[in-house]
């Protein structure tokens, strides 16, 4: 039997860490897509296993009982899963506020309908550019026409939508378009999310981040566009943190609300931490939801602030940020318990304003080299974490 | 009482379209929950909206919060909230 003053304890410990309000299920990282920002792991063809219906029941269950309410179906694309209906329906019945991320492509009448009556919240459909051609370009596919479709069937079965479209230096000067696109489609709300440097868009991050002269005429043209629309549609503008002198407070901590679930099986913190070195994150085929959240090593870590080292642990701040991104620290500084180098207190910060001040040079040869398109041929091909 | 919002005793107000309430006992507070998005609600709150079903009027709610909680004079601190809240799109 358990001692009662060991378990009172241990509930104590239990209860300073809050539920795991938000899930993100990663249903496969299989995509029909190219993007060249993907935020899938670059090696993700090396992780091909995916749980089954049966697995994605059990977590859905374990994660509802610790609290979960908000739950993301993501990939890859995951209307290629044939059971999507049928998991998004068990979500429901669990009492799940239910989201779809999806970049439309599979998403026709009967799935829709299927979908509806499975219970599904909202679509998020992902668009690349606001022109087929950029569109095309960009996701290396010929999509645009395909999503302007499921955009209206999204609409006719009284969804209420979030168009996403993540920002680049490639269609960050179409912001206006896309903006009109937007608001054609009658979506509710819009993300112009400026790509963060994880996955594909690491491997690409030269060619890809915008100059500071791109950013700020795309911020003026959304305010403007805020100011003369009303909030029919609300917008959400997310700067790249590369120009920040502070980093964001990542996930909103460590371990803290968000919940992810790799296709495989995998939970993790953030859907980008997999490739974090020397940290065994575990596996819902092994673990119960619970385990996981509160007692693994892989999640307990880099809770709160203890993990830190200088300037974290000194630093005042240290609260409001808890050191920013571990993802970004080991990408860029090498040692994912540094502060994240977009801090302009860490001793690396210069490797940021490096790439940045690259940016501000048009033409530079490191933009000019050709975009690596995601891919499982080029994902074996790098055979690297990032 | 009239206020410039035109929210009145008369008002029928709803949980808006993209919007639902439920209780959450892990976090033990009723929560708004949208796309992508959840707002933790207060008590008061929780209990307002919750009556905010279509089908009762705003003096229909009052009554009924005054008789659960055993309280008086609630129509402006539920009037003012409603604006509130259908300023931010919880309520149409
Ligand atoms: S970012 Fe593009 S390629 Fe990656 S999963 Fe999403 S749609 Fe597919
Ligand atoms: S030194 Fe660390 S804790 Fe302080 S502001 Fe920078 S990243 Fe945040």
């Amino acid at each position: 039997m358990t001692d009662p003053a060991e378990a009172s304890v241990a509930q104590n410990a239990a209860a300073k860490i809050g539920p795991p309000l938000w899930l993100l299920a990663e249903l496969t990282y299989r995509c029909p897509l190219h993007c060249v920002y993907c935020f899938n792991p670059v090696d993700f063809a090396k992780h091909e296993d995916e749980l089954t219906t049966e697995q994605w029941f059990r977590v859905l269950r374990e994660a509802r009982e610790l609290g979960s309410v908000q739950c993301g179906f993501s990939g890859g694309e995951p209307m290629l899963r044939d059971d999507l209906e049928l998991i998004v329906g068990e979500a429901h019945r669990l009492g799940y506020y239910t989201n779809l991320l999806t970049s439309g492509i599979g998403l026709n009448e009967k799935r829709i309908d299927a979908l509806k009556e499975a219970g599904l919240d909202h679509i998020q459909l992902s668009f690349q550019d606001s022109t087929r051609e950029m569109n095309d370009f960009l996701s290396s596919t010929r999509t645009f026409d395909l999503k302007r479709r499921v955009a209206d069937l999204i609409k006719s079965r009284g969804y209420p939508m979030v168009m996403n479209c993540t920002i680049h230096r490639h269609n960050i000067d179409h912001i206006e378009a896309i903006l009109q696109l937007a608001s054609d489609i009658d979506a509710e709300y819009v993300e112009l999310a400026n790509t963060q440097y994880y996955g594909w868009a690491q491997v690409n991050r030269d060619q890809l981040l915008p100059s500071r002269e791109q950013l700020e005429r795309a911020e003026r043209i959304t305010n403007e566009w805020r100011a003369t629309h009303g909030n029919k549609m609300k917008l959400f503008f997310v700067v790249p943190d590369y120009y920040e002198k502070r980093p964001k407070k990542c996930m909103n901590g460590w371990g803290n609300i968000f919940l992810t679930i790799a296709p495989d099986g995998k939970a993790l913190p953030c859907h980008t931490a997999r490739m974090l070195p020397g940290l065994e994150f575990p596996s819902v085929q092994a673990s119960s939801i619970r385990e996981i959240w509160y007692e693994s090593e892989g999640f307990n870590r880099y809770r709160g602030t203890g993990w830190m080292k200088e300037p974290c642990a000194s630093c005042p701040e240290k609260e409001i940020d808890l050191g920013g991104c571990r993802c970004q620290a080991y990408m860029v500084a090498n040692d994912p318990a540094a502060a994240d180098p977009v801090c302009d207190k860490s001793p690396l910060h210069g490797r940021i304003t490096d790439v940045v001040a690259l940016a501000q040079q048009p033409g530079n040869p490191a933009q000019s080299k050709p975009l690596i398109y995601r891919g499982p041929k080029e994902s074996l091909k790098l055979d690297r974490p990032f | 009482m009239t206020h410039e919002s035109g929210i009145n005793r008369e008002t029928v107000p709803k949980v808006g379209r993209n919007f639902r309430i439920q209780w959450e006992p892990a976090q033990d507070a009723y929560v708004l929950l949208y796309p992508e998005g959840m707002v933790k609600l207060n008590q008061s709150a929780g209990e307002i909206l919750k009556r905010c079903d279509g089908a009762a009027n705003v003096g229909d709610i009052v009554a009924d919060l005054e008789s659960t909680f055993n309280a008086q004079g609630l129509e402006g601190d539920v009037i003012r909230f409603i604006e509130l809240a259908v300023q931010q799109k919880w309520v149409e």
